[in-house]
């Protein structure tokens, strides 16, 4: 058991250290990268301390890059969340943008009117769903 | 190639309830209607309420509520949890503190509540099903945030109506989007009022702002920041690459903003 931990840090650290010299080189993401080994066991996690007990999780892939997240209790309520890895930004974010601005339109004009496919807005809740412009869509298709 | 064009274009819609709003599919193509389609909505609606169960705020039993209590250490969380707290972080440092996962109480103590990434990080996830469907297009809402793809160049974009805030039975605007994510926030957004993390307060002279951007995630952190950060949103906006939007005021006057270039004045 206890080779398997020792074995699963490794790798652990091994991963953060890859992960560490790549994101180093890719922008201000990578801040935080290599304070990650210092910050010890990734995985039963948990230093003491009179501000409370932080626990960090280990690395995890996410589309942005590597994430890794350490989390501070106080008695029963968490007072504090550090990213030690940011994700290293959207990628799609340097994409030229291609996106159309919306065009204001007319107060009279409805969702059928304007040939509507779909509604974005705040309020669509399921309570206020009967009364929205996307339940008049969804059973104009249905 | 396939034959497409010939065709005419029908749209096979479906709705369901989950994690207290409605969630529409619009498909269009190969497997519109089919058996295969019908598969991937499924499978839509069950990753969505997999992140519910997840990410709830309102249930006592999900594991973000756990950890916020200190019940459950977050190595023991899974995977997905560090990378919405991680999503969350980042936008709370991308706007000075306005927008966070952690509020403040008035008795000072810290409530978890990463409702304002999981929404749109969640259903792009679970559009990952629809991501599959060969020949098809389609635009998934969850409660007004929605992600959609145009697979021909040459389809005619989805069109988007962005809901007045004073009056959801009425548009504010359109916008067309072929491939991409469109998110609204506002006042009455799921999960209670939007407050600015920096004073508890709900922000002052803003009735909602819509984001578009090639990412679900993005648009709905960037939707729900901008209007955290109320009067300085539509400057803030357009700080941001990638992105256009809407920004609505208190008064029901609308500026569309272009990220990373200059506002546009309202024309209208």
């Amino acid at each position: 058991m206890r080779r398997i931990v020792l074995w699963f840090m490794t790798t652990v650290t091994a991963l953060v250290l890859l992960f560490g010299y790549s994101t180093s080189t890719s922008g201000p993401g990578a801040v935080g990268g290599s304070t990650v080994i210092a910050s010890g066991d990734p995985v039963t996690g948990g230093t003491a301390s009179a501000s409370g007990t932080t626990v960090t999780g280990s690395v995890v892939q996410t589309r942005w890059g590597p994430v890794q997240v350490a989390v501070t209790v106080e008695g029963s309520v968490i007072t504090d969340v550090s990213v030690l890895q940011y994700p290293t930004g959207n990628g799609k974010d340097q994409e030229i943008n291609s996106y159309a601005l919306p065009v204001l339109v007319s107060e009279t004009l409805d969702a059928q009117n304007a040939g509507i496919d779909m509604v974005s807005g705040a309020t669509v809740t399921s309570d206020g769903y009967v009364q929205s412009l996307q339940s008049a869509l969804d059973q104009a298709g249905l | 190639m396939s034959g497409g064009g010939t065709a005419p274009v029908v749209t096979a819609r479906y709705v369901e309830h989950g994690m207290g709003m409605p969630i529409s599919l619009a498909l269009r193509g190969r497997h519109a209607s089919d058996e295969e389609g019908r598969a991937a909505w499924d499978a839509v609606m069950a990753e969505l309420r997999a992140a519910d169960r997840m990410f709830s705020t309102y249930r006592a039993d999900s594991v973000i509520s756990r950890l916020g209590r200190g019940e459950v250490a977050l190595a023991d969380c899974p995977a997905e949890v560090a990378e919405v707290l991680a999503l969350g972080e980042a936008a709370e440092r991308d706007t000075g503190g306005a927008f966070a996962v952690r509020r403040c109480r008035p008795d000072g103590s810290v409530v978890l509540d990463p409702s304002g990434v999981v929404k749109g990080w969640a259903a792009e996830r679970a559009a990952g099903a629809l991501h599959a469907l060969e020949g098809t297009d389609f635009c998934l809402s969850a409660g007004g945030d929605l992600v959609c793809r145009t697979l021909d160049p040459e389809a005619p974009p989805w069109r988007i109506g962005i809901e007045h805030p004073h009056d959801p039975l009425r548009l504010i605007a359109v916008v067309p989007v072929a491939t991409g994510a469109v998110a609204t926030s506002g006042s009455a957004h799921r999960g209670g009022h939007v407050v600015d993390a920096r004073t508890g307060r709900v922000p002052e002279g803003i009735a909602s702002v819509t984001v578009v951007a090639a990412s679900l995630t993005v648009a709905d952190i960037d939707a729900t920041a901008a209007y955290a950060l109320g009067r300085d949103a539509v400057r803030w906006l357009g700080t941001r690459p990638g992105r256009t939007g809407l920004v609505v005021w208190a008064d029901g006057s609308a500026e569309p903003v272009r990220g990373g270039g200059t506002p546009v004045p309202a024309g209208g």
